[in-house]
């Protein structure tokens, strides 16, 4: 029987470049760069892992977000997904957390799936909230945080390490994993990924494919709020000794002044 | 007065400084009720009521150990529904956000994680998060439902503020999903002796310019003389010289301590995502160009072989 695995991944600003807010609050995209979320890649590649370890696989990645997001899509199918989503809609914009973990869900039900992968956190928002979320909503285990991940004879083990203790776990599917950048380098797209990738399939839907109303999601309809944003004040600048062969001395000596010593 | 539900974090009765911190925020909010969840429950009550808890719930149960996070939303879920509070507070460590957000969805609320900060606000609490790379700071509130709030260690100081911590057993049902995903084995982290990384006063890093894992020998005598953790920057661990666990930036953790010593790391935006809350930052490298340059209080261009020895050689003298 195939083994249906929907990999969820995010577009997101290159954090290299100059990130900024927009006057409704929500992330400026014109003046920035976007790519396939670094950490999305390490699941893409446990994805891959996993199916070719499993006798049939078929690996759906999916992704929320504006037209651009189809970029993050390629880069999957150019590492060797085999058929994208794309969730677009005018009113998804300004959708937070809550709202984009239900957008998730009815896609990934819409799709079908024994096994969801996703990153641990997006590199943008940082929150790692949305795998748990996603096993909420679908009503599946969570094996979440995983930098061991295996799956066989229906059943994902994997490894989560914490910061007290690393523990063993253990779920049947269907279930809702998350890997660390632990889990295993991602591979590079091959000249014949990236060739094959251009004819795979990618879907798009909308809210009304989902049997969402407008209202559930976007800027009106999220549940939580940023009422401002501040670029934090530049540091004045501090003071650049160069070692003379007394810069520990004078270092001591700033950190006994601060009363660090 | 309102009451705020807080999540306690603690290992087997010992309850971790950034809960404790939790209860300074509540305060401002309302009388913070402590929840306290598996082994140890009840013993944390005395601490909670010495830093402002006037009730402690508990509840214990094989479940919260043997499978993974769901008990616990189960419990909190229960609280939310004994208390009726005005906002749940919880730590954010990555179960604690887990656990949260998957709270918000039961009770129909909306969550903000990871706020450096917290106030009462007109609309319920206003909460200070870090955006981009620390490069921004947002206000934010939760419009929908019981505000949940995860709140990042080191966000406020610890307060003795003592309390009546009436404990009472909370019942908890558990729900269908909550044996879904079972812990079939659990090892606990070597302890190194040193302070957690994400909740140290002072945290000394070090990075590429260590040039070995042997060399970071040089980066804990630093940090042992001045009783702080040890980071590493994702090039020193990816190159095996220092856990994961230790690793502080965009994929690793972030930090905020009140002292960021930052060895031989030239401050790619990945690492200052990790560390650039901290209030005062000091830097050595060779390089003078480095970025992390711009980010410092103090710097010292120099061989960190020479200066990190120097400067912990100091720091003992000035102890002794």
């Amino acid at each position: 029987m195939s083994l249906r695995i929907v990999v969820c991944v995010k577009y997101v600003p290159d954090a290299t470049g100059d990130r900024h807010f927009a006057d409704d609050l929500t992330l400026d995209r014109e003046d920035v760069d976007g790519l396939l979320s670094e950490l999305d890649e390490y699941a893409v590649e446990q994805a891959l892992q996993i199916a070719d370890g499993a006798d049939d696989a078929e690996i759906t990645v999916l992704t929320v977000g504006p037209e651009d997001a189809r970029d993050a899509l390629r880069k999957a199918l150019s590492m060797g997904a085999d058929r994208a989503v794309h969730v677009e809609d005018d009113d998804l914009h300004g959708t937070d957390v809550i709202g984009t973990s239900l957008v998730l869900a009815r896609a990934i039900e819409k799709a079908g799936y024994d096994l969801v992968i996703s990153g641990m956190a997006s590199t943008d928002g940082t929150m790692g909230v949305v795998p748990a979320l996603l096993a909420e909503r679908l009503g599946v285990p969570q094996v979440t945080l995983l930098s061991e991940v295996s799956v066989e004879g229906g059943v994902v083990r994997g490894r989560r390490d914490g910061d007290s203790a690393s523990e063993q776990l253990e779920a049947s599917l269907p279930a809702v994993v998350s890997v660390t950048d632990q889990s295993g380098e991602a591979r590079y797209p091959s000249f014949k990924g990236i060739m094959a990738a251009k004819k795979k399939p990618v879907e798009s839907w909308d809210l009304e494919d989902l049997e969402i109303e407008a209202d559930e999601v976007g800027l009106a309809g999220a549940w939580s709020a940023v009422d401002s944003a501040a670029q934090r004040p530049a540091r004045s600048a501090g003071t650049i000794v160069k070692d003379e062969g007394e810069g520990g001395r004078q270092l001591a000596e700033f950190l006994a002044g601060q009363k660090f010593i | 007065m309102a009451e705020v539900l807080v999540y306690v974090d603690h290992v087997d009765g010992a309850v971790r400084k950034p809960t404790l911190e939790l209860l300074t925020l509540a305060r401002r909010v309302g009388e913070p009720v402590a929840l306290a969840l598996g082994a140890g429950a009840a013993e944390t009550a005395s601490v909670l009521a010495e830093h402002g808890a006037v009730k402690v719930l508990t509840a214990d149960a094989p479940e919260f150990a043997d499978y993974l996070v769901v008990p616990k939303v189960d419990a909190l879920q229960a609280a939310v529904e004994a208390v009726s509070p005005v906002a749940v507070l919880v730590p954010s460590s990555a179960e604690g956000k887990e656990i949260a957000a998957r709270l918000a969805v039961r009770i129909g609320s909306g969550i903000v994680t990871d706020a450096v900060d917290l106030e009462a606000g007109e609309q319920g609490p206003v909460a200070t998060q870090s955006a981009f790379a620390a490069s921004f700071t947002t206000k934010s509130r939760v419009t929908r439902g019981v505000p949940v709030i995860t709140v990042k260690p080191n966000s406020a100081p610890v307060e003795a503020a003592p309390a009546a911590g009436v404990v009472e057993t909370l019942p908890v049902g558990f729900s269908a999903q909550a044996t879904g995903t079972k812990v079939l084995s659990r090892t606990p982290r070597e302890s190194t002796g040193r302070p957690e990384l994400t909740e140290a006063a002072i945290v000394v890093s070090g990075g590429r310019g260590v040039n070995g894992a042997e060399n970071f020998a040089i980066i804990e005598a630093l940090a042992d003389s001045l009783g702080a953790a040890v980071g590493a920057s994702r090039a020193a661990v990816d190159a095996g010289w220092y856990p994961h666990s230790n690793q502080v930036g965009q994929t690793g953790k972030s930090v905020s301590p009140q002292l960021y010593i930052a060895s031989g790391i030239s401050g790619a935006i990945q690492h200052r995502a990790g560390m650039q809350t901290s209030k005062t930052i000091v830097a050595i490298n060779k390089d003078a160009e480095a970025p992390i340059f711009d980010l410092v209080d103090y710097g010292v261009v120099g061989d960190l072989f020479q200066v990190v020895p120097q400067l912990t050689d100091e720091v003992n003298t000035r102890k002794a």
